[in-house]
């Protein structure tokens, strides 16, 4: 498990015991975690579960792939950071990572 | 083309006669059997002779999220309805261009929409929802689409366009020429009637572009336009001008319209779906996304193969067309719980594909389901019932799933 606090725009606090081998999006959902719709359901092809990884915790959360830069992309509230929730896989090293959810997603 | 046209038994006939773009499938809502089986049978299915020439069908939910994302192999140019674009006004916009030049136009514009600028819009929207409906003639039937769904959309496009208020009907006009025409989609207009109509829209947006122009504040679409200097001089290309007004006229009108009297018919056709709303007005959101799911208002997006492609099994030649079909994939049980009902509580509502996927999802997906959800709060707050009390007519067309007329009665709380 790896606890991952979960910021949303209100500042709320999340914090998850997030399962190894799954995306942060599925693990968000699991939880509860407002702020996250994954429409189309971790295909990134949405761009609904958009979330922004806090500077330290980035060289963990990999590459950012082609599709996905096109789909963040078109967000208007892109930023450093920015990234589709559902194309991050979990694992054991993210242990105390922050994450800030956007005002909307769309 | 004959709208009573027998439409026949799609089990009974060869597969490879299967064409499911011919637009009297929709007008007589007789579509669900002929996907069913091309789900079934032949989930990528090639028809070689339609009036809109030969093309590919697919109609899974989890083909169609792959082929809408992939855009490399997949392209919307030249145009992304089924039928040809018209020689004669090639107009251009960006839910018919590729990357990069796509993004780039939709940057500029998508702003407009974004959820900040529609809370501003949402007092102004409310308070037009309330005058039509409480000028609605109580214990009279009169026509839902025309009274409501239509009024309802009309203003908003006009408030979103600043457009003057008492020309707004040009609006919906125009945008039924912009899809209507029967080389496009299987619609009713000639083509002389479709030049004059949109040449004149053009003169009304150029005149209103140069208006605006320098003009202080305001946060209308063509005001944004101007401002943003990717797209402050596209007024120098007409076709892309008009291209794209009429893209955001068209998006924000059949589709708002069509879920704003579709979700009246589901009602009344699942009494026990209106009683749990009865019950429980806090289900709104989610019975907007459902309605939006049942109704699919665009019933699909067409693609251009830009080599040969194999796809599940089938190979896909270079520049055929392919056609994804929405509206079966909103019934597609491998990816949708008992797709085949109507279910406003449901589990997952937004997991639908009527707004597409990919990088041409709908630029005003959250615009749409404020403006239902807006209509649905004033509705619920006003009448027990929307009773249909009549046959509902359905528009001829396999690229918008309309519904022209719709007999109801209010019954006031
Ligand atoms: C229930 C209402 C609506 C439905 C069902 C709908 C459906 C769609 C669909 C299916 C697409 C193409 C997606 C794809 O190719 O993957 C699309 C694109 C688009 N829609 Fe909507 N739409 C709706 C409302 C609106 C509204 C209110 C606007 C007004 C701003 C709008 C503006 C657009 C635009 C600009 C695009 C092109 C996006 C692009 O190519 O990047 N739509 N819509
Ligand atoms: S869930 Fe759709 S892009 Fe991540």
């Amino acid at each position: 498990m790896a606890k991952i606090t979960l910021i949303g725009f209100d500042g709320d606090q999340h914090v998850i015991d997030a399962e190894p081998g799954k995306s942060l999006m599925a693990n968000a959902l699991e939880n509860a975690v407002p702020g996250i719709d994954a429409d189309c359901g971790g295909a990134c092809a949405c761009g609904t579960c958009h979330c922004f990884v806090e500077e330290a915790w980035r060289p963990l959360t990999g590459e950012v792939e082609y599709m996905e830069e096109s789909m963040l992309g078109m967000r208007p509230d892109r930023a450093e950071g920015s990234r589709l929730s559902c194309q991050i896989n979990v694992t054991s090293e993210m242990d105390g990572m922050v994450v800030r959810i956007p005002e909307f997603q769309m | 083309m004959n709208q009573e046209a027998k439409i026949a038994d799609p089990w009974a006939m060869a597969l490879e006669d299967i064409d499911v773009s011919n637009p009297n499938l929709y007008s007589q809502d007789a579509w669900r059997p002929y996907f069913e089986r091309l789900r079934d049978e032949a989930p990528v299915h090639y028809c070689a002779d339609s009036d809109f020439g030969p093309y590919w069908s697919i109609t899974r939910f989890d083909d169609i999220v792959a082929v809408d994302s992939n855009f490399k192999q997949f392209s919307s140019e030249p145009f992304i309805i089924i039928g040809d674009i018209d020689e004669d006004m090639p107009l251009r916009n960006f839910i018919s261009m590729d990357p990069p030049e796509h993004d780039v136009q939709r940057r500029a514009v998508q702003s407009v929409v974004a959820p900040q600028n529609l809370q501003e819009m949402e007092g102004l929207i409310r308070s037009r929802v309330q005058a039509i409906l409480d000028g609605l003639p109580v214990g009279e039937t009169f026509n839902w689409v025309d009274h409501v769904s239509i009024n309802l959309t009309t203003q908003m496009l006009a408030t979103l366009f600043d457009f003057p208020f008492e020309d707004r009907a040009k609006l919906p006009y125009w945008s039924d020429l912009f899809t209507g025409t029967p080389e496009i989609a299987g619609g009713e207009f000639s083509k002389e009637e479709r030049m004059a109509g949109l040449a004149e829209c053009a003169e009304w947006f150029t005149r209103l572009w140069h208006e605006r122009k320098g003009r202080e504040g305001g946060f209308d679409l063509i005001t944004l336009l101007q401002r943003d200097p990717k797209t402050a001089n596209m007024i120098d290309d007409p076709m892309m001008f008009l291209g794209n007004l009429g893209l955001l006229i068209v998006g924000g009108n059949d589709t708002t319209r069509n879920s704003a009297s579709g979700g009246v018919l589901a009602l009344n056709e699942n009494p026990a779906e209106y009683d749990k709303l009865r019950a429980d007005h806090g289900l709104i959101p989610s019975m907007v996304s459902e309605v939006i799911r049942w109704q699919t208002p665009l019933m699909h997006m067409r693609r251009r193969a830009t080599e040969d492609v194999e796809f599940q099994g089938q190979t896909i030649r270079k520049d055929d067309k392919v056609v994804m079909w929405y509206v079966s994939g909103n019934r597609d049980e491998s990816a949708i719980k008992d797709a085949d009902a109507f279910i406003i509580d449901r589990e997952n509502p937004r997991h639908h594909i009527s707004f597409g996927f990919g990088i041409h999802r709908c630029m005003g997906n959250r615009l749409a389901e404020m403006q239902l959800r807006i209509l649905w709060e004033e509705i619920m707050s006003r009448f027990s019932f929307v009773e249909v009390v009549g046959t509902p007519q359905r528009v001829q067309s396999n690229f918008v799933r309309g519904i022209s007329d719709l007999p109801v009665r209010v019954h006031p709380i």
